[in-house]
């Protein structure tokens, strides 16, 4: 059992219910899980199995009906709109599988954005933007907007947006969905390279196997529930290569 | 535990809204790269308020003609098909087609205003994912919808007006110059100004404060 600060995320039988006329779709049938601080975590399942909904009741994006998640040992439950929106802000980032960046805005203006609603002014934000777009590799793409690169490196921004505020836990849903193999592997990569650098724990909903190697502790969800859960070595991953490449 | 938990919880701060100048900053740069987009948006509310001051105007103008009372006038008068026997009443065939311009009017601005929140509501998802305030959301659609309602109106009446004279003109020749309603006209043109602005901008708060109040996650869902 590990000390109880080493765990950043704890979900407890979290339920969700959608009512659908008038029938009732349990879309999650009450999952406890912990996360530990710093951990690379992935979570898989095919479409349907509620792999999205659990990810956005752990990002705080979404209610369970049942059930309790907290971060860092707060009940997000129990917060109201405004300590919700000022937990995303400063303790998530999140990366989008079609990277939601604000197509009217430059790179830097849209890694701007959650400094300038942390409360920073707009003119020290971008310096941090750009600070935080030169270490994911387009400090030469700061003036762009989101439709003059390409969608790696459009991803590359949204990491970057999810990093600028340095929040502990940065979640992924489907980082790769959009892009092909080579650019996926190198966001990958990247994520995982941020994981190190800067010590934040990495969530991601995927059906991405190379996003295995990478990954500390895979949760397989099926119809609702924890199927299986696994750290690293208890799951073996071999999925060939690309131009010589192992990708796992 | 719980008790532990309540006490972390309070801990958390609220998350301040940023100032008006700060959000003014951040939708300008929207407002400016938008701006092609912003046209077509615009384009409702400019003919939609042309039609509305062209009405108006020319009611304005038709009025002061049929007062001058002169016999030439009066028979250029009635072959447009205007009552010149009327009197001072209100010709009711032209306030039909006012208020018929105005319902115009609404459905034109409601429609555009409309359009321009629902097609970004995933917009709106994702700045609350990164923190935003549902106050920020509504007062960027405000500023936003101020700029456009105010722009498309202004042009909307210098269109309504100079349509509404040259039509005048054609018909009624040198006349227009000696019965010039001038002040009827600001009074029209004022009423135009107020109704697109205040549409303009209720069209587009409306639906943003419904979207802001959304989960994010609900927000996103929704399909572009």
């Amino acid at each position: 059992m590990k000390p109880a600060d080493d765990i950043i995320i704890t979900t407890h039988d979290v339920t969700k219910v959608y009512q659908l006329g008038a029938e009732q779709v349990h879309a999650l049938r009450g999952i406890s899980l912990d996360v530990r601080r710093g951990e690379y975590l992935s979570i898989l399942g095919p479409s349907g199995s509620g792999k999205s909904t659990f990810f956005n009741m752990v990002g705080g994006l979404d209610r369970p009906s049942a059930g309790s998640v907290s971060v860092d040992g707060c009940n997000l439950q129990e917060l109201n709109q405004k300590q919700l929106a000022w937990i995303r802000c400063h303790k998530m980032g999140y990366i989008f599988q079609s990277f939601n960046l604000i197509q009217t805005m430059t790179a830097v203006e849209n890694v701007a954005l959650p400094r300038i609603f942390a409360g920073e002014s707009p003119a020290k934000a971008r310096a941090a933007a750009a600070e935080i777009l030169d270490l994911v590799g387009l400090g030469h793409r700061l003036t762009h907007l989101p439709a003059q690169v390409s969608g790696g490196q459009q991803q590359r921004i949204a990491i970057a947006r999810a990093l600028v505020n340095r929040p502990g836990i940065v979640l992924a849903d489907e980082p790769t969905g959009n892009l092909d193999l080579h650019t996926g592997e190198e966001i990958i990569q990247l994520l995982a390279d941020m994981k190190k650098q800067l010590g934040i724990t990495v969530i991601t909903a995927t059906h991405d196997m190379k996003m295995l190697s990478a990954s500390d502790t895979v949760v397989w969800i099926k119809d609702g529930r924890a199927d299986r859960i696994a750290r690293k070595g208890e799951f073996e991953v071999a999925i060939g290569t690309i131009d010589g490449k192992t990708l796992a | 535990m719980n008790a532990e938990q309540t006490m972390t919880n309070t801990v958390i701060p609220e998350q301040r809204q940023v100032s008006w100048a700060v959000s003014f900053q951040v939708s300008w740069a929207g407002i400016r790269r938008r701006f092609f987009r912003s046209l077509i948006t615009m384009s409702g509310v400019v003919l939609a308020i042309a039609f509305l001051t062209y009405m108006q105007v020319m009611n304005d103008i038709v009025r002061a003609l049929v007062r001058a009372d002169d016999a030439v006038l009066n028979v250029l008068l009635q072959q447009a098909g205007v009552d010149i026997y009327a009197g001072d009443a209100p010709d009711r065939m032209m306030v039909l087609l006012i208020v018929l311009s105005l319902l115009a009017c609404l459905v034109g601005i409601i429609n555009s205003m409309l359009m321009s929140v629902t097609e970004r509501i995933k917009e709106i998802g994702t700045l609350k994912c990164l923190g935003a305030l549902d106050g920020f959301i509504v007062r960027s659609y405000f500023i936003e919808s101020s700029v456009q309602g105010v722009a498309g109106t202004v042009l909307g009446c210098l269109i309504g007006l100079a349509v509404a004279i040259g039509v005048a003109t054609t018909n009624y020749h040198g006349y227009i110059a000696a019965n010039l309603p001038v002040l009827s006209i600001v009074r029209s043109l004022t009423t135009s100004l107020i109704t697109g602005t205040l549409l303009s901008v209720m069209a587009a708060i409306l639906p943003a404060y419904i979207a802001a109040r959304k989960q994010p996650v609900d927000a996103m869902r929704v399909e572009e």
